[in-house]
């Protein structure tokens, strides 16, 4: 697929307004995540209005919180291993960036067009587990190195539904290309009825459950927060970073949450697919991206629903749910989902 | 150079691109900050008491155990996503090939779980 838009760049200057456009989507979603639900969906959830002071409704809070930790003091423990415990941050954040290339906001808004896609996606995911370890192991510090271990264990626990999950609708589409799944969802009929197409979260409701619980894991919120857990561990792997390498994981973490959000937008509620208008349509690449954060925005708002409404899991729970729930019931809707292909 | 591996020049640009923005944000915050390290900052963190032991102690078994069951689906997962896009070439010879390769995978599980393993104890 080739692109009208781009067809006189070359591959630099392509690939560097891409670039450029990625860092500031997945900037600006991660902080609208944080500024809608963090500060003020939750605030309003627990009877009190939250930040109000810095600009309107506390709008620039976000602004005042970076600025506030670019003065903070960077705090290397004597013990720790000073290039891990460093390096670690950077793991995260690249993590992050590695698995926003797959994601597409529109028929020419992609920024890796792959014929791989979701699974090159998929492979990147786990990145971020190497860079929570180096964190845990780097720090020299027994909470450290419990919420390290902990975050490990249970990240790769829960890498697993999420991964048999998408191969339901990998089997659906019949492709592993983002933009095409789209095109799938979109085309696709439900018994013969095709007027809102065939988002995967209605034929593969299965999947997307256990897609959203696997994402609740992975992105390590409440009811899955042992890693972090402040009354247990002190947050975790974080203990001992001040400042801005604080910071830095804590943007991690909200715009994860954001790139997961839109992964699931595309693997089931269509992408960028609204009923009524042609998917492949030059309008969709203005029309796509609006779409898509609505989408991420709900899907992001039922994360941290689920995270101020649950009580924290015990470890021993985790594991069960994982490996005697999810994995078995992802498996059997791999072979059902196959059958009904073949059949159908 | 092809398009496909043009395709992950670009992946590996991405992950270049994040680490800018922290060296960005880090290298931001050293003009700012201030630099004033004391024996007591520097200690590790154990909620205020000083400090006892090795800080690189032992941990439960449990997660070395775990991590191999991962490795075993991860390698499983890694062979079912060429099978679930061609899934409509196959049809059902590739129905029970897969069949079959998931069961012997599900008696790996089975396996682990009636030894045990699954417990975290």
């Amino acid at each position: 697929m080739s692109s009208a838009l781009f067809a006189e760049l070359a591959y630099w200057q392509q690939t560097g307004i891409r670039v450029g456009v990625g860092l500031a989507a997945v900037l600006l979603v991660a902080g609208a995540l944080v500024y809608m639900h963090l500060f003020k969906a939750v605030s309003f959830m627990q009877s009190r209005l939250g930040p109000m002071e810095a600009g309107p409704y506390g709008s620039l809070q976000l602004l005042a919180e970076v600025g506030k930790h670019l003065q903070k003091e960077d705090i290397f423990p004597r013990k720790a291993d000073r290039f891990v415990f460093g390096a670690a941050p950077f793991v995260v954040l690249a993590s992050t960036f590695l698995l926003v290339v797959v994601v597409p906001a529109g028929p020419d808004l992609w920024f890796v067009d792959s014929e791989l896609g979701i699974y090159l996606g998929m492979a990147v995911s786990s990145v971020s587990v190497l860079g929570i370890l180096m964190a845990g192991w780097g720090s020299s510090n027994k909470y450290s190195l419990l919420g390290g271990l902990r975050a490990t264990g249970q990240l790769i626990a829960y890498e697993l539904p999420l991964i048999l999950a998408v191969i339901g609708v990998v089997i659906q589409a019949g492709t592993m290309n983002m933009a095409d799944i789209v095109y799938a969802q979109a085309n696709g009929e439900i018994f013969g009825l095709g007027i809102v197409g065939n988002p995967y979260i209605l034929t593969q409701g299965v999947a997307f459950i256990i897609f959203l619980i696997a994402m609740q894991a992975e992105l390590a919120q409440a009811p899955f927060d042992m890693p972090v857990a402040e009354s247990e561990l002190v947050t975790g792997y974080m203990t001992e970073y001040s400042g801005m390498r604080f910071l830095l994981f804590f943007i991690g973490e909200f715009a994860t949450a954001g790139v997961f959000a839109a992964l699931a937008s595309v693997l089931f509620l269509g992408g960028w697919y609204v009923p009524g208008i042609d998917p492949s349509a030059n309008i969709m690449n203005v029309l796509g991206p609006l779409v898509m954060l609505v989408k991420i925005v709900g899907l992001t708002f039922v994360v941290f629903w689920t995270r101020f409404t649950m009580p924290r899991f015990r470890e021993d729970q985790l594991q069960r749910l994982a490996w005697k729930f999810l994995i078995p019931i992802a498996l059997a809707n791999i072979v059902v989902t196959g059958i009904l292909k073949v059949t159908f | 150079m092809s398009d496909f591996l043009r395709s992950y020049l670009t992946v590996g640009i991405f992950g270049l691109a994040g680490v800018a923005l922290v060296a960005v944000f880090l290298g931001l915050g050293r003009i700012l900050r201030p630099s004033n390290p004391t024996v007591q900052k520097l200690t590790s963190y154990e909620s205020g008491v000083d400090p006892t032991g090795d800080m690189w102690s032992q941990a439960n078994i449990r997660y070395y155990v775990f991590a191999l069951l991962f490795v075993m689906f991860d390698v499983e997962a890694v062979f079912i996503f060429p099978w679930a896009m061609r899934l409509e070439v196959y049809e059902l010879f590739g129905l029970v090939e897969m069949a079959i390769f998931i069961y012997i995978l599900l008696l790996g599980l089975l396996y682990a779980w009636r030894k045990g393993m699954l417990r975290w104890v």
